[in-house]
Order: C-alpha cells, then structure tokens, then sequence
C-alpha cells in the first residue's frame, strides 16, 4: 500500500517537473488555416515574432474540422502548455467547458468574451476600423457603388460590414453597398473560389471597391477585383501586397500584437477582457509603398479626419454586436 | 425594377450559371462513361483535386498553363489507373476504391503543397500565361449592338475560359461517342450486361480500363478549371464537394448525356442564384433563406432516387466486379 503511494506520489511529482519544464505558449489556429494570409497568419506572425525575439519555442496546432477543438485545447493544456491561445469566436463554447478543468493553465481567446477566471478575452473594435476603410471606398469609388463580401455569416462579421456601411454612407449618402456573405458554416472563410464567383457578381452590378472580411475567401476576392482592375480592400493582416495598385488598402486588425503580448506575458496573463481599438492602436488602415500611389491625399485627409474624430469621441460607430442590428443598410 | 433592370440580371445570373457548370458537367461526363462502363466511381472529387493541384504547380513553375492542363490531366488518369487495378484488375470494392482516392488527394495535395511552398498547402498566385484568360468569340463586340440577342452572345456565351467551351463540346462528343460508335454500343453493353460483351469475345477488362481513363481525362481537366481559371492557384479542399454534387447530378440526369447536361446546369443555375440573392424574398411574405437554395440539389437528387419523378436506374451491371465464368 505504501510502495504503491511512493510510487504515485513519484509519477506524479515527475509529472509536475515535466509540466513545468515545458511551460511553452501554444496558439491553435481556426479553420482558415495558418496561411490565410489574413486573421490567423496574423497571429502565426505575432508568434514567430515572440519567438524570433525570445528564441523561445511554442507549440501550434491547426484546426482541419470542427470536432478538434476541444481535443486541441486539451491536449494543449495536458501537455502544460502555458499560455493557451486560440484564435477564432468558434472556440468560445470549447474553451467555456475545458476552462474550468484546467486552472492552472491560461487561455487566451482572441474575438470572443468568455467568463472564466483564467481566460482571457481580447476583443477588437472592428467597426472602427470597419468605418475608415469605408470612408476610403466612398472616396476612391467612381460608380458610387461598393461591395462587402464577408466570409462565414456571424454577427462578428455583420459588425465589419455595419461598420464599412456608416463609413461610406458618412462620406457619401448616395452611395450604394452591396453585401455578401459567403457561407454559413466554417468553410466559408477557405473558399476562394466562391470568393471570385461573388466579386465578379459584384463588379458585374457596379461595386468598384470590393471589401473582403473573409479569411482565406478574401484572396480570391482580392484576385477578381485585381483582374477587373477595381479596387479591394484587404482584412486583418495588412494585405496591400497581394496586388499593389488593386488592393486599396487593408483593414488592420493587430492580431499578432495581441499574440504577442500574450505570449511575452507567458503564464501571467491577465483574465479579463481586453479590448483593441483605433485609440490603443490595435485597429489601423495599412499604408506602405505598395498603395501609396493609389491611397490618394485626398482620402488619406478624409480618412485621417475620421479617425481623429472616432479617437476623440466625435463620431461614435455603432457596433452591431451591441444590439444585433446596423442603422444603415 | 423595370424591364431592361430584369433583364440585366438574368444576363448575369446566366453567364455565371455557366461559369459554375461547367466543372460540373466535366465531372459529371467523367462519371458517366465510368458508370456506364459499370465502375461505379465516388473518387471524382479526389482526382479533380488532385488535377488542380498537378494543374497548379506545373503552370507556376512552367508558365505555362496548357502544359499545367496535361499534368493534370495525366495525374488523374494515374489515379483512375489506380482505381482501374483495384476495382478491375483486383475486383475489390469499387465504392472503397473510390473513397480511399479522396483521402489520398485530400492528404497528398496538402502535403507536397507545404512542403514545396510553405503556404499550408497553397500553391502561388498564378498570373500571366499560367493561368486561363476570358477568350471573346468572333463578332462578339460587333454584335453587342444588335438587340436582345446581341448582348446575350456578347456576354453570356463569349467572354469565358477555353476550359468552358471545351466542357460543354465535350457533351455531344460524349453522346456521339455513347450512341453512334460501336465503342460506345460496347461500353453501354459492358456495364449492363458484361457476359454478353465477353461471348462476343471482346474484353472486358480492356473496355473498362478504357471507360476509366476516359473519366480520368474529364476530371483532369475539371480539375484544371479549378485551380487555374476559376481561381489563381490552388487552395487547401479546393474542389468542395463539386465531385459530389457531379455525382448528384449524374443521377439526376439518369446516366444520359444530355439530361447531365440539363442537371448541371440546373445545379450550376442554383449555386448561382445562392451567389447572386441570399434571400430570396417571396412576394413580401416569407424569405427563402440562403441555405435551402443551396441544399436543393441534394434534395432533387433524394426526390428522383425515391421515384417521385420518373425512376433512375443505374446501369445493371454497377459496382458488380467481373468474372469469367470458367
């Protein structure tokens, strides 16, 4: 009986040791992939950052359907894994059920809120971010016709297009948006195909700046609207480019500081929510010398304007997950 | 909306219906010839994504997109091959043959993909001269002017990819080759009855082997169509159950190349319509969500199996291997 308890106890204390000598960060990718050179490439960027500057190790899984989650997050965690993060709203419901099992370990959940005492939850503001580039698509279109082609149908996604709409009806009332989402289930932010089959359709009924919030679905956007010779504009990564001289500008939402930072933070991450904004610098336009030419001073003024104005409280964009519904269609 | 509005959008709901058919009715035709043959074959999805990643790779690295159609091509002919030896040559299960393709090209394409681009299984940005361009037909621009039928020459049947033209070429081509050659009176007789086909001292083995590769081909070149003219390089899944959806219409079109035709283009009409309208919204009353335009195909397909409109029936001799009786 009490050879058996040494033994236990000393599995159990090589264990403990085990845990703690690879107390290495771990980011679990949603189903866009690593590479969708927008949401999740951002955060692989903020983590090969983290490990570029610490030369410290992560560990990284990529989601390839629907029933790994809750698999990854625990795996990750009973491999001692310390911080968990994961990048996607999709986890919400794993991550609130294997939370509460792990308490030592830290989650971190990027675009989702998830109440448990060791999560913690980094939101962005997208509907600012959101507004600016629909300035800009107001002020670079000459039909007075724009697109918005969202990838899988989610409020968070509503949000960036109620947000691109109150930016470009602001700039110009007249202005006609057309919406599209491309699917309702996870696949619809991997199909660049349908991507270019929405865009054409788009460009076909008049839209000449293209705004793709879509993942991986937003390259092939992105590649219509370069072979049309109209403008897009990228999402989350700075994607100018992908076609410089077609890609307007890019909606920059910091997913890989927020990575980052919560990696450096390693295992003392702060449970809570956190929220990036245009004022803290965790939403931005991209401007580099890839849309220089075509990111006129004109709109660059008119876009700068607004942002001050957001920043100072002047103009308040509405957020559509603060009540599911946009004042402006 | 008045009535040059109206007519606008049918000109664009058309021209995409074809765009997206045409995939379809390639896969579709491949299906055929195979299960006309009586080699039941599940794995059209995997060899058109394997086709459009062979097609993708060799137009990046060649610059060439025709040479990328021919590895393609040849890349899926192998993998017919492959189903040809397990379910001919070996007699094994035909619809596990098929099933195992499709995981091998799912998992393959992924792979080499990372390991030669790093892009987690993307192939570069296709441009230029590897990847197909809109041609526009003779008079095209001549006749825009013309009322009516102007326009829909102009815009509906000109202005897309080689590819487009050569899947629906491929349509009566099938038919003349199924219904006006011996091989295809032999063809339609190895998958109905292969005995009768055997007495008359032709191979069995030989004709089916044939009717595969011929899926092979079609399928490569589906696959092509994939990743270099509707997009610019090939993505992770890129086929999306498109070989599925060939097979639902194969049904549909009860094994006959004309009606395949009809089929896809019906199924091409719809995923249009879904692209187009989201929410069709009927006489004010009720929308019509997203999700059941897209869901339709596969219900027509459940309504025709279950012999509400008129019967299919699959040629006799399917999914049943050969052997000689001694």
């Amino acid at each position: 009986m009490s050879f058996t308890k040494v033994i236990l106890g000393t599995v159990s204390a090589l264990a403990m040791t085990a845990v703690a000598a690879i107390a290495d960060p771990a980011i679990i990718y949603d189903l866009g992939g690593k590479f969708d050179k927008s949401f999740n490439e951002a955060a692989s960027n903020g983590a090969a950052k983290w490990a570029k500057e610490t030369g410290g190790k992560f560990r990284e899984i990529e989601l390839t359907s629907e029933a790994q989650r809750e698999q990854a997050l625990r795996r990750l965690a009973e491999n001692g894994n310390n911080p968990v993060v994961m990048t996607g709203f999709a986890f919400a419901s794993a991550l609130d059920k294997v939370a509460p099992d792990y308490p030592d370990t830290k989650f971190v959940i990027i675009d989702m809120v998830v109440n448990q005492p060791n999560v913690s939850s980094v939101v962005f503001k997208e509907h600012e971010g959101s507004y600016l580039v629909g300035v800009a698509a107001a002020k670079a279109s000459k039909t007075g016709t724009v697109g918005f082609i969202g990838g899988m149908d989610i409020p968070l996604i509503r949000k960036f297009a109620c947000g691109y709409v109150q930016g470009v009806k602001a700039t110009n009332p007249n202005a006609k948006v057309i919406q599209n989402m491309t699917g309702t289930t996870p696949a619809a932010w991997n199909d660049p195909v349908k991507g270019g089959e929405l865009a054409k359709a788009q460009i076909s009924q008049g839209a000449d700046v293209i705004y793709a919030a879509a993942g991986g679905t937003g390259v092939g956007v992105l590649q219509a609207a370069a072979d049309a010779g109209i403008y897009s504009i990228g999402v989350d990564s700075n994607q100018n480019y992908l076609h410089p001289g077609s890609v307007l500008t890019s909606m920059m939402k910091r997913v890989d500081v927020a990575v980052y930072k919560a990696f450096k933070a390693g295992a003392d991450v702060k449970p809570g929510i956190q929220v990036l904004g245009l004022a803290n610098g965790g939403i931005d336009y991209a401007l580099d010398e890839n849309n220089a030419k075509i990111f006129t001073a004109d709109i660059k003024a008119a876009v700068d304007a607004a942002k001050a104005d957001i920043i100072a409280g002047k103009i308040k964009v509405h957020d559509y997950m603060s009540d599911n519904s946009c004042p402006v269609e | 909306m008045d009535i040059t509005d109206i007519f606008l959008q049918l000109m664009l709901t058309a021209d995409m219906t074809i765009r997206l058919s045409a995939v379809l009715t390639l896969a579709c035709l491949a299906g055929l010839f195979s299960e006309r043959a009586g080699i039941f074959d599940i794995g059209l999805e995997g060899k058109m994504l394997f086709s459009a990643f062979l097609s993708a790779t060799v137009a990046y690295e060649s610059g060439n997109v025709w040479l990328g159609v021919l590895a393609g091509i040849a890349g899926s002919m192998v993998f017919s091959l492959i189903h040809g030896l397990a379910s001919i040559t070996f007699r094994g299960n035909q619809l596990i043959s098929g099933v195992a393709l499709n995981f091998l090209a799912s998992g393959l394409t992924v792979v080499v993909g990372n390991a030669w681009y790093h892009q987690g299984g993307r192939t570069p940005t296709l441009s230029g001269a590897a990847r197909f361009h809109e041609i526009t037909l003779p008079f095209a621009d001549l006749l825009r002017d013309v009322p009516f039928l102007g326009p829909i020459y102009a815009d509906v049947i000109s202005g897309h990819k080689p590819i487009v033209y050569i899947a629906f070429a491929a349509v009566p081509l099938t038919w003349w080759i199924l219904y006006r050659t011996r091989f295809g009176l032999r063809l339609r007789a190895v998958g109905e009855n292969p005995e009768s086909v055997d007495t008359a001292g032709i191979s069995v083995v030989r004709l089916r082997f044939t009717a595969v590769m011929i899926a092979g081909v079609l399928c490569g070149i589906a696959g092509a169509y994939l990743s270099t003219s509707q997009a610019a390089g090939f993505g992770r899944e890129m086929s999306a159950g498109r070989g599925y959806i060939a097979l639902a219409a194969l049904i549909f079109a009860k094994w006959r190349p004309f009606y395949a035709l009809g089929a896809t283009l019906l199924f091409g009409l719809l995923g249009a319509i879904s692209n187009l309208y989201p929410n069709i919204n009927v006489f004010g009353l009720f929308d019509i969500p997203v999700q059941f335009t897209q869901a339709l195909p596969y219900i027509l397909t459940v309504v025709i199996l279950a012999g509400f409109v008129g019967k299919a029936v699959p040629p006799r001799a399917g999914g049943e291997p050969y052997v000689k009786e001694r």
